[in-house]
């Protein structure tokens, strides 16, 4: 027979994009699905639940996980940025206008990911060509093939930042 | 007046998507949202002996477990499970009985209050199977392959003339299985309100979903209705429904509630995929290069239950010039789930042998893999000896080459050097179909200068929403900010599924024929205006522009277009026209593309890089050149996917699935991508359409397979025939 309890929740707070969100959550909900399920934060998106396609991509306290292999229990007291923050008072964050200008999407479902991933590889400074680039956002996979779209976007935020 | 076609227009629905707004179909929230969560078969074939669902019953919050023994009622004709482009055979029915025709197949759906809930519940359902005997290996099964029965016409005596031809190349091109792994992960959620049901799904084809689940269900047209505003890709997955939409709306009805089922990566490997396919060609030409011959025989894979098959072998039919061919296409039943549409199914797959093949023979005649195309160019489709509607593959080989090149290059394999890396140049030829389909568009003008656009149609990534804006605007003569486009939802205008590149000249001519109907109107009532300076006109010869209605020709007047509704007491006109083409059979109707590829390779390690990739392509006019890019570019990535990185990879021994997830199933990532210079090359077409559109979803794929493998060769001197090309196949 095997054990069929479930875990009991336990209180968390979250600052996600500037505002305090206090949580009862079961250990084994991810970060992902506190975001999406929890908060109705759906614009980051799960791709694959398995750290394999980097669509959950977000910043905790300004560096980029993959938000469906991180527990929410184990970021209490954090500060989440998701796609729904980049953007300020209506004006849209370099990079998403830089995404457009380069029509970096098509299905638009990888973008969030993308575009936080490249949020928080501006941030690291550690790319300085296109070839840096591609490298170091090769976790975030786009289907629709927009890759170098993708780098165009990051070379046209990079160079106003 | 054309502000907006044929310009690089940023999409419409841009800030929507990098803001995160855009909602897709498993994002939908609903009071008391119930999670479903599947079960699928660990066997290939066989029948469910008993289904153990007490323990996940026992976890608090779990709802129910749906199995075929406590479904709700469904549907017991193979007709009513047929979806609009459902193929010859009877449909597969989740939870319909205890048969097991696929490993992965769904057998029980977990329904619980929260989603973590319905996942570990699922982990506590017990399965006993009674299993039979299975095969699902395509080339061990070749030999019991059965031929279609709709074969070409062979022309002259092809076997004669191969066997008394001068130079002959015959070989087997194997390419393997592959899945879409669209970054969404299928999803359905139900919302219930008291018998009627408004479903969001992830699918090319918001009216196929809404038919079909009426049909299974045995509901009422307005009991069902079905959303998917938002697609996160399809590439030809979303084309039939999928089984988590019956499953999402099976629990709706058994529990009267809201329900959300969403399919992990895992299981998104037991719905449809490109067929593994062996592909035989053969070529026999004179030595001068033109071609006596030709035959192509394909045999692929499909599931016991459905004929899936797609034209592999016609387009060496049409392309080329040859006295004698002979085309075949067989199928092998194999214990799997159906194959499905796959971008440029056929094409993609069957043009790549072809391409290989002609570069095979181009070797053995020491001629430029170029001029061998230039020699068998046929301004003709040679299958119905019919002139095309346009045809400038001509023009795109030399653009292309001239763009890559290609005069640079040094036949002799092995002989270009990058450093310590070999250099190789590789091309081939794309084709694909330009079709189109009756699709209808209701457009909505109001007072104050807006126009809203409707119709069925999804846009899957493709950029619909843009460009049946950019056509609207054009047509009303209005700012594109003042359109908006609303789309996917079954109760708008007619429209089929999303597909086969049709979309974009469907859609553009239902907006043109609305628009013109709104013209018409718009004229009727200037011209009755009091003192109109528009009273003699003639209404089928005015212009809307810049917001007002003009006459054309001399002494042209105008008068605004919300004086007009003022005068006429009107607030908003509303036409919703059906558009459709007329039957042409006299011309073809293609698109085509040269492509051009570098590969370097690194001897001592085996790894093959794309570093090049120039893609000239002829497909009528572009509507929008910004995202039109797009799709080609994001097409040549997929045929380097094909050509070096994906395969779904089955261990026979179990009939199960090797890799399925996107880790070790590898699509092309950000570093696997270099330069891709996509080049349109202008080709007006006034016969096909009115705004000479061919569509643009699946032509850039084609060729580029082949462009690869050809340049690998020239690169190694090494002829790897079975795809994908990866590294252990060149050090071997």
């Amino acid at each position: 027979m095997a054990d069929t309890t479930i875990p009991e929740p336990i209180p968390i707070n979250l600052v996600v994009n500037g505002e305090r969100r206090a949580l009862e959550i079961v250990p084994w909900t991810t970060l992902l699905d506190a975001l999406r399920d929890r908060l109705e934060l759906t614009g980051t998106k799960k791709g694959c639940d398995h750290g394999q396609c980097g669509a959950c991509t977000v910043l905790v306290d300004g560096r980029r996980v993959n938000s469906c292999l991180t527990l929410a229990v184990m970021k209490d007291g954090a500060e989440i940025t998701t796609i729904e923050g980049l953007a300020r008072d209506g004006t849209l964050h370099p990079l998403q206008q830089a995404f457009i200008d380069h029509d970096a999407f098509q299905c638009g479902y990888c973008t969030p990911g993308q575009i936080c991933s490249a949020a928080g590889l501006l941030a690291e400074g550690r790319a300085r060509d296109a070839d840096e680039i591609r490298e170091l956002m090769s976790g975030n996979l786009c289907r629709c093939g927009a890759y170098p779209n993708i780098v165009a976007a990051i070379e046209q935020a990079m160079s106003r930042s | 007046m054309n502000a907006y076609v044929g310009t690089a227009t940023s999409r419409v629905d841009g800030r929507a998507k990098v803001t995160g707004a855009a909602k897709y179909a498993g994002e939908f929230s609903a009071n008391g949202l119930v999670h479903g969560f599947v079960v699928e078969a660990s066997i290939p074939r066989g029948r469910i002996v008993r289904i153990d669902t007490d323990e996940a019953l026992k976890v608090a919050g779990v709802l129910d477990v749906l199995t075929h023994a406590n479904r709700p009622p469904l549907a017991d004709k193979d007709d009513a499970w047929k979806d609009e482009v459902a193929p010859e055979g009877s449909p597969f029915r989740p939870l319909y009985d205890d048969r097991i025709k696929f490993n992965g197949q769904p057998i029980a759906l977990v329904l619980a209050e929260e989603w973590e809930t319905a996942k570990f519940a699922a982990t506590l359902v017990r399965i006993d199977y009674e299993q039979d005997e299975f095969v699902t290996d395509l080339e061990a099964e070749r030999g019991s392959a059965n031929e279609m029965d709709k074969p070409h016409k062979p022309r002259g005596d092809a076997k004669a003339a191969l066997a008394a031809t001068g130079l002959r190349h015959e070989a087997d091109y194997l390419l393997p299985t592959e899945h879409h792994n669209p970054m969404e992960l299928f999803a359905t959620t139900t919302v219930w309100d008291d018998g009627r049901l408004t479903v969001y799904d992830k699918t090319q084809g918001v009216q196929n979903v809404q038919k079909y689940l009426c049909s299974v269900f045995g509901k009422k047209p307005d009991e069902i209705r079905v959303l998917s505003p938002y697609v996160g890709g399809a590439f030809g997955s979303g084309l039939r429904p999928q089984y988590q939409v019956v499953l999402a709306t099976m629990a709706s009805l058994a529990l009267k509630r809201s329900v959300r089922v969403v399919l992990t990566r895992q299981q998104m490997y037991g719905l449809g995929y490109r067929p593994m396919t062996i592909e035989r060609v053969a070529l026999g030409a004179g030595p001068d290069g033109t071609l006596d011959a030709i035959t192509h025989e394909a045999i692929a894979m499909t599931s016991r239950y459905e004929d899936f098959s797609r034209n592999d072998t016609g387009w060496a039919e049409q392309l080329y010039k040859s006295p004698n061919t002979y085309f075949s296409h067989k199928l092998v039943d194999l214990d799997v789930a159906t194959p499905c549409d796959m971008r440029a199914p056929g094409a993609a797959t069957g043009v790549c042998a072809l391409e290989c093949a002609m570069d095979e023979l181009a070797v053995a005649l020491k001629l430029d893999p170029l001029e061998l195309r230039l020699k068998c160019y046929s301004d003709r489709d040679q299958s119905e000896d019919l002139p095309y509607t346009s045809k400038q593959l001509r023009e795109c080989y030399a653009r292309g080459a001239e763009a890559f090149g290609w005069s640079r290059r040094d036949p002799t394999p092995r002989s270009m050097r990058d450093g310590k890396e070999l250099v190789g140049w590789g091309m081939a030829t794309g084709v694909w179909e330009a079709l189109q389909m009756p699709v209808a568009v209701r457009i909505v003008l109001t007072a104050n200068g807006h126009a809203e656009v409707s119709c069925a149609a999804s846009d899957i990534g493709t950029g619909t929403y843009t460009i049946v804006a950019q056509v609207a605007a054009d047509a009303l003569g209005l700012p594109i900010e003042n359109i908006s486009v609303r789309l996917a939802d079954s109760t708008l205008p007619q429209a089929p599924v999303e597909g086969g590149s049709w979309m974009a000249a469907s859609s553009a001519h239902a907006v043109l024929a609305a628009a013109e109907d709104i013209r018409q109107e718009l004229a009727r009532l200037a011209k009755a205006m009091p003192d109109s300076p528009l009273a003699d006109i003639d209404t089928h010869n005015v212009t809307l522009a810049n917001g007002m209605i003009a006459s054309n020709g001399k002494n042209a007047a105008a008068v605004s277009i919300a004086d007009v509704m003022r005068h006429s007491n009107l607030e908003r006109i509303e036409k919703e026209k059906l558009n459709e083409f007329a039957e042409d059979k006299s011309h073809a109707r293609n698109t085509h593309s040269a492509v051009f590829a570098e590969v370097t390779v690194d001897e001592e390690l085996g790894v093959i890089r794309v570093t090049r990739v120039v893609s000239a392509v002829a497909a009528g006019r572009i509507l929008n050149t910004k995202t039109g890019r797009s799709q080609i570019m994001g097409s040549v990535v997929w045929g380097i996917g094909m050509a070096l990185h994906e395969e779904t990879q089955m261990d026979h021994r179990f009939g199960r699935i090797m890799n399925a997830n996107i880790a070790e199933y590898h699509i092309p990532v950000n570093a696997d991508i270099h330069d891709i210079n996509v080049i349109f090359v202008d080709e007006p077409d006034e016969r096909i359409n009115k705004l000479g559109i061919k569509g643009l979803g699946e032509i850039g794929i084609v060729g580029v397979p082949a462009a690869i493998a050809n340049a690998v060769y020239h690169a190694t001197g090494k002829r790897i025939r079975r795809f994908p090309i990866t590294l252990d196949k060149l050090l071997e």
